[in-house]
């Protein structure tokens, strides 16, 4: 009764979630990223390549509005330096209606929102779609390779078929990893940058990348909370052995009578 | 408290006559936390402690949440984003609130299919069933509202299709989910509104908590045999018994850490496993999602809602019955909420006199059935209604309302039940006495007799 309850509990988590993978129905190519599984940290450098990406190629239709530029200072993500951040934020102007007019960004500003009206945010994006849920539909992946977001991303820049539609005077464009035709045409190109630090600037690469830098964009304490998990599943595994000892402990008297009264009447019930 | 005969609470210093004299809580309390129960409860038995802990975390969680949280729909999914990137352990709290629903449904279940084993709600339990029925429905009200507080794409969808479910009800159907959205449409006023009852329920259901176990503290726990504790004398009801302290704390505080450990790993290293990508849009009126599927708790109910559409003949001979009021739509919320109906009125619909399902042969096979029966809900409650999945979904939905409709009662009639165990005595000294040499904390195992 108890196992079947158990196992059926888990059968219950898992056959729930298996509908629950959205995203396109396009092939999604898994990454081998950094931050993924339990010990998963993001990295810095690539962080960085990431955002050149999204600064020189992205940003001019795209917007990151819940992200603030000070983000890009934090430990565990890009981790630029102070100043790097305040000439990263001074780049850009934001409207500041205190004084009614334009003013140079500081870091406390937040990064633009999307400029062209169809192009989505995408501070959220890489936890907005699940790439994959596997293996069978049961999202168990999910421990080791995410949901897929970033692989999405990537997928989707690198995806991209060369055929194009036209549809109501729009040209939309063939895409693997969409399943279909979508308005945003090829943004990469390869050596769309030149990455400070001297990696090649593929598509692959810079795809990978700029994914990278989205999913930290998404998840930003992501590298905190696995190892708030770790200290509790280590704390955790440390209380239930000590419970476990102590419960045992404390019925063992009452289990070791009820062995014996078990041996002495063969079985039976003493008569009263 | 409970009929059961024990020890009961003497003030000895004067100190405490003084205060028995005036208010008796440490009576109170000590008659609670030390309530004689069945010594051959199983590990069945822990979820009630589960729940207990559910409810304070998501409280407790959600109060500190509630501090950072804007229920305005221009600033609802931007505060969120700030819980999750600038407060202090934001991140931790909002995952921990959101699986914490979770794990709370997860308890629930096992909870409800624990009793359903057991007979659990079978005289004299019937009131402590109904009050858990009202917890589990009060449960799924809440769980919906705060899913609409994000205020992402299935918040606000979600949110337009349930509601929607109102709207099927006959002549004031338009006018009572009017009032509900406090508008024509999902909007502020329903945001509000739902951060306000979301706050409230759980006060309400930890309300009903405290009556649910006053209910069985009166009559005492149920147990896997079925067969009551002896009440003849306090010697008679101590071999079937021990205090809840500390033999029922110890061991369910050890299930409760062992639960964590999973929730924690999950929470910690994949906590958007159960969620929905999809509510990590913000909320557009305008762009409906692909598929609106609801959280995999409500799926079974879900399911059963969709299953009755316009093709199933039932359905059919009601609308016509009925002079039309009861169209294909009302007829799906109907048996939605007559879903959960039946299975509150199980202690009248189950005739056996035998409580226990350990003792039933032929009540078993139906039961996991049943549970199977719930599985498949849950499934295909997540599938599009499309192509063969709508046939399942009536035959499992037809199969819910049988087991409570047709099979309680009938069993009752035709079943030969087994001997049952004479004393819960008897049932733990078999128990220990027949196990491997485990129990006593041997060193030796002794070979089989």
């Amino acid at each position: 009764m108890i196992t079947t309850l158990k196992r059926a509990a888990v059968v219950l988590a898992f056959s729930a979630s298996a509908a629950l993978a959205a995203g396109g129905a396009g092939h999604i190519e898994d990454v081998d990223f950094s931050f993924e599984g339990p010990f998963g940290t993001y990295d810095q450098n690539q962080l960085q390549r990431g955002l050149q990406v999204y600064t020189e190629v992205c940003s001019a239709c795209h917007g990151l509005k819940f992200l603030p530029y000070r983000a890009l200072g934090y430990e565990g993500g890009p981790h630029l330096p102070e100043e790097q951040v305040r000439a990263y934020a001074a780049q850009f102007e934001v409207f500041d209606p205190e004084i009614d007019d334009w003013r140079s960004a500081t870091p406390t500003d937040y990064f633009a929102e999307s400029g062209v009206e169809n192009a989505p945010d995408l501070t959220l994006m890489a936890k907005a779609r699940a790439g994959f849920h596997g293996p069978y539909g049961t999202g168990i992946s999910q421990l080791f390779n995410g949901i897929g977001g970033p692989e999405y991303i990537a997928s989707l820049l690198t995806g991209y078929t060369g055929s194009e539609r036209e549809e109501a005077g729009a040209v939309l464009y063939g895409n693997d990893a969409f399943g279909g035709y979508l308005s945003m045409g090829p943004p990469l190109w390869g050596d769309d940058v030149e990455y400070a630090d001297g990696t090649p600037a593929t598509i692959e690469q810079q795809s990978e990348d700029v994914a990278a830098f989205l999913m930290w964009a998404a998840e930003p304490k992501m590298m905190a909370r696995k190892q708030a998990g770790l200290t509790a599943v280590i704390f955790l595994t440390v209380l239930s052995v000590l419970l476990y000892l102590t419960n045992k402990r404390i019925w063992a008297p009452v289990k070791r009578e009820a062995k014996e009264a078990y041996k002495k009447n063969n079985g039976k019930m003493p008569a009263e | 408290m409970s009929g059961i005969p024990h020890d009961h609470y003497e003030p000895k210093t004067g100190a405490e006559k003084w205060l028995h004299s005036r208010l008796p809580i440490v009576g109170l309390l000590y008659n609670t936390i030390m309530i004689p129960t069945p010594k051959n409860l199983n590990w069945m038995w822990i979820w009630g402690i589960v729940l207990t802990f559910c409810l304070v975390l998501q409280i407790v969680t959600g109060i500190v949440l509630v501090m950072h949280y804007t229920p305005d729909t221009a600033l609802a999914f931007a505060s969120v984003e700030h819980i999750m990137r600038d407060v202090n352990g934001g991140h931790m709290l909002r995952y921990l609130h959101q699986n914490g629903a979770s794990l709370f449904f997860v308890a629930v279940y096992l909870h409800i299919f624990r009793g359903l084993f057991y007979g659990s709600y079978k005289e004299p339990r019937e009131i402590t069933w109904i009050i858990g029925m009202l917890i589990y429905i009060l449960m799924m009200a809440t769980a919906f509202m705060g899913y609409v507080l994000p205020w992402g794409q299935m918040s606000f969808w979600g949110a337009t299709v349930i509601t929607g479910l109102f709207g099927a009800i006959p002549f004031v159907g338009d006018s009572l989910q009017t009032w509900l959205l406090g508008g024509p449409a999902v909007d502020n006023a329903t945001l509000t509104r739902f951060f306000s009852l979301h706050y409230l329920l759980p006060f309400v259901i930890a309300a009903l908590v405290a009556v649910h176990i006053w209910a069985f503290h009166t009559t005492g726990n149920n147990n896997p045999t079925g067969v009551e504790v002896r009440r003849t004398s306090k010697a008679d009801a101590e071999k079937d018994t021990l205090p809840f302290w500390p033999y029922f704390v110890m061991k369910d505080l050890f299930a409760l850490a062992v639960i964590l450990l999973v929730f924690f790993a999950i929470v910690g290293f994949m906590p958007n496993y159960l969620g929905h990508p999809d509510n990590y849009i913000e909320a557009n009126p305008l762009v409906t999602p692909a598929h609106i599927v609801p959280e995999w708790y409500f799926l079974p109910f879900y399911a059963i809602l969709r299953a009755f559409d316009t093709e199933v003949w039932l359905v059919q001979i009601v609308h016509w019955l009925s002079f039309g009021i009861i169209d294909a739509k009302f007829f799906g919320v109907l048996a939605m909420f007559g879903a959960i109906v039946v299975m509150a009125l199980a202690p009248w619909l189950d005739t056996s006199s035998v409580r226990s399902g350990r003792y039933r042969p032929m009540f078993k096979i139906w039961f996991w059935l049943l549970c199977v029966d719930f599985m498949i809900l849950m499934w295909v409650g997540a599938m599009p209604a499309e192509g063969i999945y709508p046939y399942i979904a009536l035959a499992a939905s037809t199969y819910w309302f049988a087991y409570f409709l047709v099979i309680l009662p009938l069993l009752g009639v035709i079943e030969k039940p087994l001997p049952q165990a004479e004393t819960i005595e008897q049932d733990f000294i078999e128990h220990y006495g027949k196990a491997k040499d485990t129990a006593s904390g041997g060193t030796v195992a002794t070979p089989a007799e």
